[in-house]
Order: structure tokens, then sequence, then C-alpha cells
């Protein structure tokens, strides 16, 4: 039991690092650009939020199997497929948490408007210097949402995770996969006790960032 | 010599078509009702919109054909008319973060704060100021700066009959001695006429009189 809540709070926190990471330079572009053609992308980082979970996973899985052309080309670093391992699951996870990232750093991001980044470029900030002493902090609070939000969308994914990891023991399974498992296997009481355990998790987490939010909302320019 | 030309569509109903040279030291006026394109060439002269035309400044070529230096390389102070500041430092770090990066110069720190009388603001935060305060701390925030120009988009406009006397008052001795070139952008002739040595009168986007 302890692995299955390591394997979950780690995937959690790998894919929230690594979302952020990407999702922060796509959120600026979508906040920044002045294409049009920009809400394209805006409408495909926020497809997870109306497709199935299985359909991302069937996707994913292919993509990460053996004969797809991702893995041909890992061939000769030794990598012939990352379906069902921890690295599938985090890629998973990933685009199935893609909006809860770029959502809110998208809109603190637009929130900065122009005015403070002008005025700093007319005091000699570069744009990265612009981009780091003046968006990051201004948008602090989309950050805070962007990273609660993933973290916790994280520990309760399932159909991504069971297509993608297979839910198997020590590797691949995470507490909502185990929960399914248990039901299956008629173990009502214990699925009943991890099943409260993430709904408690989950409120907390949620009242977290509403707190959070309500206390960071006073730096919004 | 400041010389710019500036001919650019900004909207469909709105051709700003604006050339003139001025010396490169005392204050200009921009002069001009509203939407007559003043902020536009102020925007265009600081390089934080990039309009078709020229610009030189004092021999060097700040914008041509093939040449556009980019804001934060062309040393320029700029006063809006509100949001001076950066609003998550305090004015002492607003002053700071243009310091740092413009090193020392001409303008000190230390007397920028006592003639714009805002020593007792400097561990504030913009939200907490008044309108005059906040503005007499950009001024100080854009001269620590170190600019080679002065850029300042109708900074009394926002200020109440008291805050803008004062405030008035303070710029006409700050810009008599700063000894780099101004740009005042004003509706109100008869604060052009107080402050500027020249005025540069626009109208639907052009120069109708210097």
């Amino acid at each position: 039991m302890n692995l299955v809540v390591a394997t979950t709070f780690e995937l959690a926190l790998v894919t929230t690092v690594l979302l952020l990471l990407l999702a922060t330079p796509l959120a600026w572009w979508l906040a920044r650009s002045r294409t049009a053609w920009k809400e394209v992308v805006g409408a495909l980082s926020a497809l997870p939020l109306v497709l199935p979970p299985t359909v991302i996973g069937f996707y994913v899985l292919v993509a990460l199997g053996p004969a797809s052309p991702l893995m041909t080309v890992l061939h000769p670093f030794g990598i012939r497929s990352l379906a069902f391992t921890f690295t599938g699951l985090v890629i998973g996870s990933i685009f199935y948490s893609l909006p809860f990232a770029v959502q809110p750093l998208r809109t603190a991001f637009e929130g900065v408007g122009d005015a403070p980044l002008d005025l700093a470029a007319t005091m000699g900030a570069a744009p990265l210097d612009r981009f780091m002493t003046i968006a990051l902090p201004l948008a602090r609070r989309g950050f805070v949402s962007a990273a609660i939000l993933v973290f916790a969308h994280t520990i309760g994914e399932f159909g991504v995770v069971l297509m993608i990891g297979g839910a198997i023991p020590g590797r691949t399974e995470v507490l909502s996969t185990r929960i399914y498992s248990l039901v299956e296997s008629l173990q009502f009481g214990a699925a009943h006790a991890i099943a409260g355990a993430l709904t408690v998790f989950a409120f907390v987490t949620l009242l977290a960032l509403l707190l959070v939010e309500r206390r960071l909302g006073g730096v919004r320019p | 010599m400041i010389e710019a030309a500036f001919n650019d569509r900004l909207g469909p109903n709105f051709i700003l078509d604006v050339a003139f040279a001025v010396p490169a030291s005392g204050v200009t006026a921009l002069l001009g009702a509203s939407g007559s394109g003043k902020t536009s060439v102020l925007r265009a002269l600081a390089g934080l919109d990039r309009r078709h035309g020229s610009l030189t400044v004092a021999g060097e070529v700040w914008q041509d054909a093939t040449r556009f230096v980019p804001p934060h390389r062309r040393r320029v102070g700029y006063v809006p008319q509100t949001l001076g500041l950066l609003p998550h430092l305090t004015v002492g770090g607003n002053l700071d973060y243009a310091a740092r990066r413009a090193g020392a110069g001409r303008f000190d720190r230390t007397e920028i704060v006592a003639r714009t009388a805002i020593a007792s603001l400097l561990d504030r935060h913009p939200k907490s100021l008044s309108g005059g305060e906040a503005q007499r701390a950009s001024v100080a925030r854009a001269l620590l700066g170190q600019p080679l120009m002065l850029l300042m988009d109708e900074p009394l406009s926002a200020l109440d009959t008291a805050a803008r006397g004062a405030m008035l008052h303070l710029l006409e001795a700050l810009l008599a001695d700063a000894a780099i070139p101004v740009f005042y952008v004003t509706h109100d002739a008869a604060e052009a006429q107080r402050l500027a040595s020249r005025t540069i009168r626009l109208d639907r986007g052009r120069v109708v009189a210097v």
C-alpha cells in the first residue's frame, strides 16, 4: 500500500513540475501573441477538458508503443516502448492535465497587462528580464493555482493511468486504480478507506486553493 | 537634433503622418485634442510601438528602414498618465529597478528623491499612494533610469487641482535643470506654454503647427 501511495504522489509531483515548465512558455505565448491562430493552439491545449480520458490514454498508448514512429526514433537509445512504465504515466498525465496548467497561467499572464512590461522596457529591461522580474511575480497567483490544480487532478486521474500504465502492482499502480482493483475483488472496506481519503484530500486541496487565491489577491496589478 | 518621421495606419479611419525636427535639448510639447495621435508619437519615440518611419536622436539612428532599436536599448524615461510604477515593488524598489539597469549617471538618487519629495514614500507600495505621490515617484523612477530623453504622457491629467499645481511647480524646476530633451504630451495649451520651449500641435494624426 505504501508503494501505491508513493507512486501516486511521485507521479503527481513530477507531472506538476514538468507541466509548469512546459505550460509557462505556452501560456505566455497564448496571452501575448496577437495572431488569431493562437486560438487553434489554445483549443488544442484545452481538448483534455472535454475528451474522454480513454481517448487520451489510447492515443498516448499508441504513441508510446513499440511500433510508433516516436519509439522508432528512440530505438537507437535502447528505448523500445514507454507503455506500462512510470515515464509513460508521466507523459500521459502531462497531456491529461495540460489545460489545468495552461488556463490559470494564461489568465494570470493576461492580467499582467502591457503597462508594467512597457515601463520595465523603458527602464532598460530586456524581454527575458521583463518576463522574470515583472511577468512571473505579477502572475504568481496563477502559478499557485496551476500547481495545486495539476497536482490534485493527477492524484485523481483514472482512465489515462489505467490505459497507459495497466495498474501493474509495484510499478504503475496508483490509488485510483487500486480502488478499482479492490472493488473488482469485492474488498469494499479497503476501497472505502482509500476513496474516503481521496475525498478528504480533494476537499482540502480545493480549500487550500481558494485560501491561497484569497491571500494572494492583494498583489494583483 | 531629434529628427522623427512616422507614417502608419493605426486604425480604419486613422493615419499617423508626422514629421518634425527639434533640438536635442529643452522641452517640446506635443499638443492636441484626444485622439490627435500625441500618445502614439510618444510610444513610437520610446520604441514601445513599432511604426513605419525613421527616428534619429543626436546623430544616432534609432529607427530607419533596416534598423529598429528596441525600447530597452533606447535609454528613455517614460512617465505615463497613470500606472507609472511597477505594482509589485515599493517606491524604493521601483527606483532600484531603474537604477540597477542604468548604472550611475547624471541623476543622483539622493538629490532626485529630495527634489521629488518622496523620501517618506520609499517603503510604500504604489496602490497606497495618492495620485500626486505616485506621479512624483514615477518622475523620480524615470530620471534614475539615466535617460537620454524623457517622455511624459499627460502626467498631470489624472491629478486633482491642488496636486496638479504642486506637480506643475515641481516639473517646471526639474525639467529646466534636467539638461536632456523632454517630450511632454498635453491637451492643455496653458500647461504647454508654461513648461515647453517649443510646441508641436497635432490634429488627427498630422502636425498642424510648430
